[in-house]
């Protein structure tokens, strides 16, 4: 059995947020399939749980007026890959959530419990955080929308608010419009198992030259990271395998690769420039431009 | 803390006073007596607990019983109708895709769930498909030509 001392399953979304504000200490459960897991092993002994299942209004994916896409928190990694607006528009963002877990885990898996958890190997982390992704933020009385980037406070930590609910993932037109993107997990087993690195590039290329590139890395820092040197290196750059190797080259220097039993230290840090070449050209090849070797 | 739940498992009404701690493989197994879901790693990980809940894969050891409310369950016990095995559970015996039987409740529901979709799936789709789910017996091979030979099977039949 779960250690947990209480479950409250509201309906609406004003209703969880009602009762976070007064419960401030309550445990937000999503699909569960990390905190029930956590739970299993002790982790979060005692807890009292806010479910968020009965919220079936934040399981949509619409377009916005603006051309923003919102992906409800609440809609499971299945749903966003079998999305047809997700895979129209953002098509490296169906990757990365079919390359999390495995198909049961996936059907109940939702974006923002992986976001929300801050666990760095996240494999929709990256990939959001390259795609310039927004976050909205909600209480009872207030809401905000910030960045990716400024969510991650650690390892496994974020900054959520006491009594602050991820309602939305916010993808702006300007981070997916005409942009080719590639996601590779790179893991021991292809399915169940926690990427040793994820690379998530998006880019846009005009006449063989970079217009837009952006890199995001997940598990090769405490955190999901961008490899803003690379990025701005790459701006209107022409499309050559020396470019892209320097690319590849930039795109270590951010990172704070550790030595954990999953890889070394030197061998992620190898893995991030092998995998950001070829992320790089095949995102390149998906934007509209070729990369001749 | 307890919760009054009603689901349908294989068809049936159930309603039962579930304690909140429960996990769905809990109440399956130990109350209602369902032992064809079963008991692997307790973390996600295996699928040798899948049951469907509105049709869809789930592992039960990590969804909480009070979820269940209002749900239709699916167990490897409701997949043979008046005592005859569905064609998944024929192909799975046809391509000798069992052997100790611990994976085959759970592979044998997800290829339900493939099958009752209506729609095609490549030979990697399927391989990801049935991802979920470890067999510490025999690899892979006849697992997947089963899901295959079910598949294909019902695809003939649907023309």
């Amino acid at each position: 059995m779960f250690d947990i001392c209480e479950l409250h399953e509201p309906g609406t979304l004003e209703e969880a947020k009602a009762i976070l504000a007064e419960n401030p200490g309550l445990k937000v459960i999503a699909g569960g399939t990390d905190v029930l897991i956590r739970l299993q092993h002790g982790s979060l002994a005692g807890a009292g749980l806010l479910s968020l299942k009965n919220l079936h209004a934040l399981e949509e994916i619409v377009m916005l007026g603006d051309g923003t896409i919102s992906v409800g928190a609440m809609a499971p990694f299945t749903t966003i890959f079998q999305s047809g607006l997700i895979r129209r528009h953002v098509p490296v963002l169906c990757e990365a959530a079919v390359s999390m877990g495995g198909p049961q885990v996936r059907n109940v898996a939702t974006i923002g419990g992986n976001i929300c958890n801050g666990a760095v190997s996240a494999d929709s982390a990256s990939t959001l955080f390259a795609l310039d992704a927004l976050l909205k933020l909600e209480t009872s009385t207030d809401e905000r929308i910030i960045p990716m980037g400024d969510f991650y406070a650690g390892p496994g930590k974020v900054n959520l608010r006491p009594g602050e609910l991820l309602t939305a993932v916010l993808i702006p037109r300007e981070g997916y419009e005409g942009m080719g993107g590639h996601y590779i997990k790179y893991a021991m087993r292809k399915a169940m198992d926690i990427a040793t690195l994820g690379v998530a590039v998006v880019c846009k290329v005009r006449e063989d030259r970079f217009v837009d590139l952006r890199i995001g890395l997940g598990v090769a820092a405490p955190v999901p990271i961008r490899c803003f040197e690379a990025e701005a290196y790459a701006k209107g750059k022409e499309v050559t395998p020396e470019v892209v190797q320097e690319i590849a080259r930039l795109a270590v220097k951010p990172a704070k690769a550790r030595t954990s039993w999953r890889a070394s230290k030197d061998y992620r840090e190898h893995l991030i420039e092998v995998l950001a070449q070829r992320a790089v050209a095949e995102a390149v090849k998906r934007g509209g431009g070729c990369c001749a070797d | 803390m307890q919760k009054r739940i009603a689901l349908k498992v294989n068809g049936r009404p159930v309603q039962i006073e579930i304690d909140i701690r429960e996990s769905l493989l809990d109440v399956l197994r130990d109350r209602l007596q369902f032992t064809g879901v079963k008991q692997g790693c307790s973390v996600g990980e295996c699928g040798a607990c899948t049951v469907l809940i509105d049709g869809v894969p789930v592992n039960s050891c990590i969804y909480l019983a009070a979820w269940a409310d209002g749900k239709s369950v699916t167990t490897v016990e409701g997949i043979a109708q008046d005592g005859r095995l569905s064609p998944v559970q024929e192909a799975f015996v046809e391509e000798g895709a069992i052997q100790c039987g611990f994976c085959t409740p759970g592979l044998v529901l997800s290829t339900t769930a493939l099958v009752e979709s209506g729609k095609r799936f490549t030979h990697d789709e399927v391989r990801r498909e049935l991802s979920g789910h470890l067999c510490r017996c025999t690899g892979y091979q006849k697992i997947i030509d089963a899901a295959e030979r079910a598949l294909r099977e019902a695809e003939a039949a649907s023309e």
